[in-house]
């Protein structure tokens, strides 16, 4: 009996040693989301992946960053200005430490600068335009550009700072992800950002906790104390663990379950347009189309054909039946709140099949043509059934379209440089430094020979007064002026039909009703917004 | 027996290196991984630059040699997806799909031979004619269908279970399991019934066939004009022969449910081989592809080795035959 009794106590004990543990945990909030990608490596500088680099940048932090409306505000430095036309001056933030305690000071700007830019790293591309990075002192630093450099604070917004010490220590002083053994800093992070890296699974879990000493703090209190990501890829998996409670949020929600969560109580949807243009690009170089019955000559070559194809493409049809309403459809190849998106231009040619069968018959088409079209099936939202629609809208004309949809990384791996296998085709295109002039001289500019420019111009349109045009914009360091240039190449594009532009997709992300978050068109995801009620 | 075993390890390798043969000569197909590594901003240059390192450039059969010459000394390479050894992330996947394998199949075995005998025993009755056309559900509907309609079932509209992943794991060295936790358990019954379903329909088929054959045989008769009890005839004579096709099956099953797992990994975001193979599939994640090809070639002979040596335990007359051939 009192051995009986014994064990009774000592359930007691433990069941009250249990609630109190519990009860202590209680008051941490823990925010769980999931997304159907992993962000494969913590290294900051090895990949230029949106989702990476997005998760990524909740433990280390930039130089400067963008604010829930998508407006640059400083981070790690407080002032910049451009001091003279090709030098960049930025103040750095004092009195910053790392998670591990080691201060932040410009020698660790300068040295994540040059591992940004070093082979190894995938931001190479994003600095071309950097020449040196001097340490002027121990809180200021230059950047010297090769030419006036406007937008380069936007490119900085992506490179992450990483302590110097750190990845000495380490034996990771350079990014490159392929070596014959794993670098230290694929699995391990040391930032000054608002989280701090706890567990990492690759691939299936990875747990954030609270900065405690995030110089942030003060002004934006982190409500969330420990973050933990998950990896679901099946859309219906990951929807039911949301529904079920598993998860506090999800991260892109495609159209068809948008209604089903919205009818759930207590379920919310977060939605804003996104800043990546969808668009139908055209082969517009070669003498003759690789797959086309047109022998001896390239329809795509007369503007008129490449007219007929924007105005019997239904974009409000495709918005409402395809896109479930999830779409916003635009006249111009980048959209609001992208620098130097001009409004008084985003007005869409109107849908006519009857112009766009006349425009054909005068191009000497009367009967239509037979063209292949190019297009992913896992890439963008809904990216196969639009171009169904397009080949179903384009036989109203007697086109005969034959499509091939495919994985990202077969159609990625045909209609890119060098080879440009294709002659019709639907991408889509965010400009990284959210500003027009990525957008033209990526897939507007003429090709050069290096495939610098025009890099993404896979239908090889060349027009030399706008290439003059987009060299200017690169220069100019008033904005002003700028941006009235940039209007002129965004009306160029339009009034040639470089492209059929069709829609921004929405940003559209999940929750239970009782966390707040910022949805940002760039598919950026700030865990220091996360608030839960 | 040891010129047995020489003579099967022999056919493993070989039946290794075809696979992978195969696989590097489909790889061509998959696509490019390239573009799926760097972001839009990374230079042609850059582009061609990580291609030459990665040897992709090279024709099918250069890249097979190398990967054999370094999987011969251990190394299977860097994954494209993960930059970390692909041996680690295999080692740190196995446990989960063998464990979810292993208690799939028991389940299989422990509810599909039991009904298989009954339903074998009586013919007639409704509970069998229940029990068939229950499991014609289960064979005829697809897997991935019935995860989904157990998670909406058990995981939302009740919230009994988690919807997805291994719950809580303990590690043993470099094993993790899930089996010695509560949160393990609730977080394997979904995917093992999934997992097990299809399986348990064929061995309740089977053991039913082959009862109704065995007990119409002589030695039945035989046995029961002996006047042994129902049971000794049912469970002693008839049930004991009828297990050679079953393990036959049930093996090679195994080894199917291993590799088939991937299914009910990618619905349950279970964390093992066959996801890890599904996520290297669209990533074109060369080197993983790879080794797990091989590997689930080598599990496959494995399992067909013991399936072979299973026969002689449980059947007399094969034993008398191999010795019989060693005197000779």
């Amino acid at each position: 009996m009192t051995k009986k009794l014994g064990s009774v106590c000592r359930w007691t004990l433990s069941a009250v040693m249990v609630i109190a543990a519990l009860a202590g945990t209680g008051e941490a909030k823990t925010f769980r989301w999931a997304n159907d990608g992993d962000p494969t490596t913590m290294d900051p500088h090895a990949r230029s992946d949106l989702f990476v680099t997005s998760f990524d940048m909740n433990m280390y932090e930039p130089l400067l960053r963008r604010n829930r409306e998508l407006k640059l505000e400083p981070a790690l430095a407080t002032e910049w200005s451009n001091v003279e036309p090709t030098i960049w001056r930025f103040k750095l933030r004092q009195g910053v430490e790392f998670h591990d305690g080691t201060p932040f000071t410009a020698d660790d700007v300068v040295f994540s600068a040059q591992r940004a830019i070093a082979p190894g790293s995938d931001l190479a591309g994003q600095l071309a335009v950097v020449k040196e990075v001097k340490k002027v002192d121990d809180y200021t630093i230059d950047f010297i550009t090769d030419g006036p450099a406007p937008i380069l604070p936007n490119y900085l917004v992506g490179i992450a700072i990483m302590s110097k010490a750190w990845c000495a220590a380490h034996n990771t002083t350079s990014a490159a992800m392929l070596k014959d053994e794993e670098s230290y800093a694929t699995r391990n992070a040391n930032g000054t950002g608002p989280f701090m890296l706890k567990d990492r699974q690759p691939a299936v879990r990875t747990v954030l906790v609270k900065n405690p000493n995030w110089w942030g703090l003060k002004e934006q209190p982190t409500d969330v104390d420990e973050v933990v990501f998950s990896r679901i890829e099946n859309v219906a998996t990951r929807v039911a663990a949301l529904l079920s409670g598993e998860l506090d949020m999800v991260y892109n929600v495609p159209p068809q379950d948008i209604e089903r969560i919205q009818k759930t109580q207590g379920m919310k949807i977060w939605e804003t347009p996104e800043l990546r243009t969808i668009f139908l690009g055209m082969d517009q170089s070669r003498d003759e189309l690789l797959e086309s019955n047109v022998k001896g000559k390239n329809p795509f070559k007369d503007k008129r054909v490449r007219q007929a194809f924007y105005q019997v493409i239904d974009e409000d049809a495709i918005k409402t039946k395809v896109m479930r309403g999830f779409a916003h459809p635009t006249a111009l190849m980048v959209g609001p709140g992208i620098n130097g998106y001009d409004s008084t231009l985003d007005k869409r040619y109107p849908y006519d099949p009857l112009a766009a069968k006349r425009l054909l018959s005068e191009a000497g088409y009367p009967d239509g043509f037979e063209v292949g079209f190019d297009c992913p099936n896992d890439r963008y939202v809904n990216d196969e059934a639009i171009c169904q629609a397009v080949v179903a809208m384009l036989a109203r004309i007697g086109v005969k379209v034959n499509l091939l949809a495919q994985t990202k990384a077969k159609y990625f791996a045909k209609i890119n440089a060098p080879g440009y296998q294709t002659s019709f085709y639907l991408l889509g295109w965010t400009p990284t430094p959210l500003d027009t002039l990525h957008m033209l001289s990526n897939l507007a500019q003429t090709r050069s020979k290096d495939f610098r420019d025009g890099a993404w111009n896979e239908g090889g349109y060349s027009n030399l007064s706008l290439d003059e045009l987009i060299q200017k914009i690169q220069v100019e360091l008033d904005s002003e002026k700028r941006n009235e240039l940039i209007s002129k190449g965004l009306s160029i594009v339009k009034e040639d039909f470089v492209y059929i532009p069709l829609h921004q997709q929405m940003v559209v992300w999940a929750s239970r009703d009782s966390v707040d978050l910022a949805p940002m068109g760039n598919n950026d995801f700030q865990l220091r917004y996360v608030k839960l009620k | 027996m040891i010129a047995f075993l020489v003579q099967r390890l022999y056919q493993a390798v070989l039946v290794m290196l075809t696979v992978g043969l195969i696989a590097f000569a489909l790889f061509n197909y998959v696509g490019d991984p390239i573009n799926n590594m760097v972001g839009q901003d990374t230079s042609l240059a850059d582009r061609e630059r990580l291609r030459q390192e990665l040897g992709l450039n090279d024709t099918f059969i250069v890249q097979f040699a190398r990967f054999v010459g370094r999987a011969a000394r251990g190394e299977f390479g860097l994954s494209y997806q993960q930059a970390r050894p692909v041996g680690q992330i295999i080692l740190e996947k196995m446990p989960a799909t063998l464990e979810l394998s292993f208690v799939a199949a028991t389940l299989a075995l422990a509810i599909g031979v039991p009904m298989g005998i009954y339903t074998g025993l009586h013919r007639q009755s409704w509970l069998s004619q229940l029990l068939l056309g229950l499991s014609l559900v289960g064979v005829s509907l697809p897997t991935f269908l019935i995860g989904i309609l157990l998670i909406l079932v058990f995981a939302v509209t009740l919230g009994w279970l988690p919807s997805f992943g291994r719950g809580n794991v303990v590690q043993f060295g470099w094993w993790s399991s899930g089996l010695v936790t509560l949160d393990g358990w609730r977080a394997i019954i979904l995917p093992a019934v999934t997992l097990s379903l299809f399986q348990m329909t064929l061995i309740t088929r089977l053991v039913r066939a082959e009862m109704i054959e065995v007990l119409r045989t002589d030695y039945i008769k035989f046995a029961r004009a002996r006047g042994l009890t129902n049971r000794a005839v049912n469970f002693g004579h008839a049930l004991k022969n009828t297990l050679v096709p079953v393990i036959t099956i049930a093996g090679l099953q195994l080894g199917s449910i291993i590799a088939f797992a991937i299914i009910t990994e990618t619905v349950f975001q279970w964390p093992g081989m066959g996801l890890m193979f599904i996520q290297a599939v669209t990533f074109v994640d060369i080197p993983v592809m790879a080794a797990y090809l091989v590997l689930v070639g080598f599990f496959f002979v494995v399992i067909n080795l013991i399936v072979d040596l299973l026969y002689h335990v449980l059947d007399p007359r094969l034993r008398v035959d191999r010795e019989r051939v060693g005197v000779g």
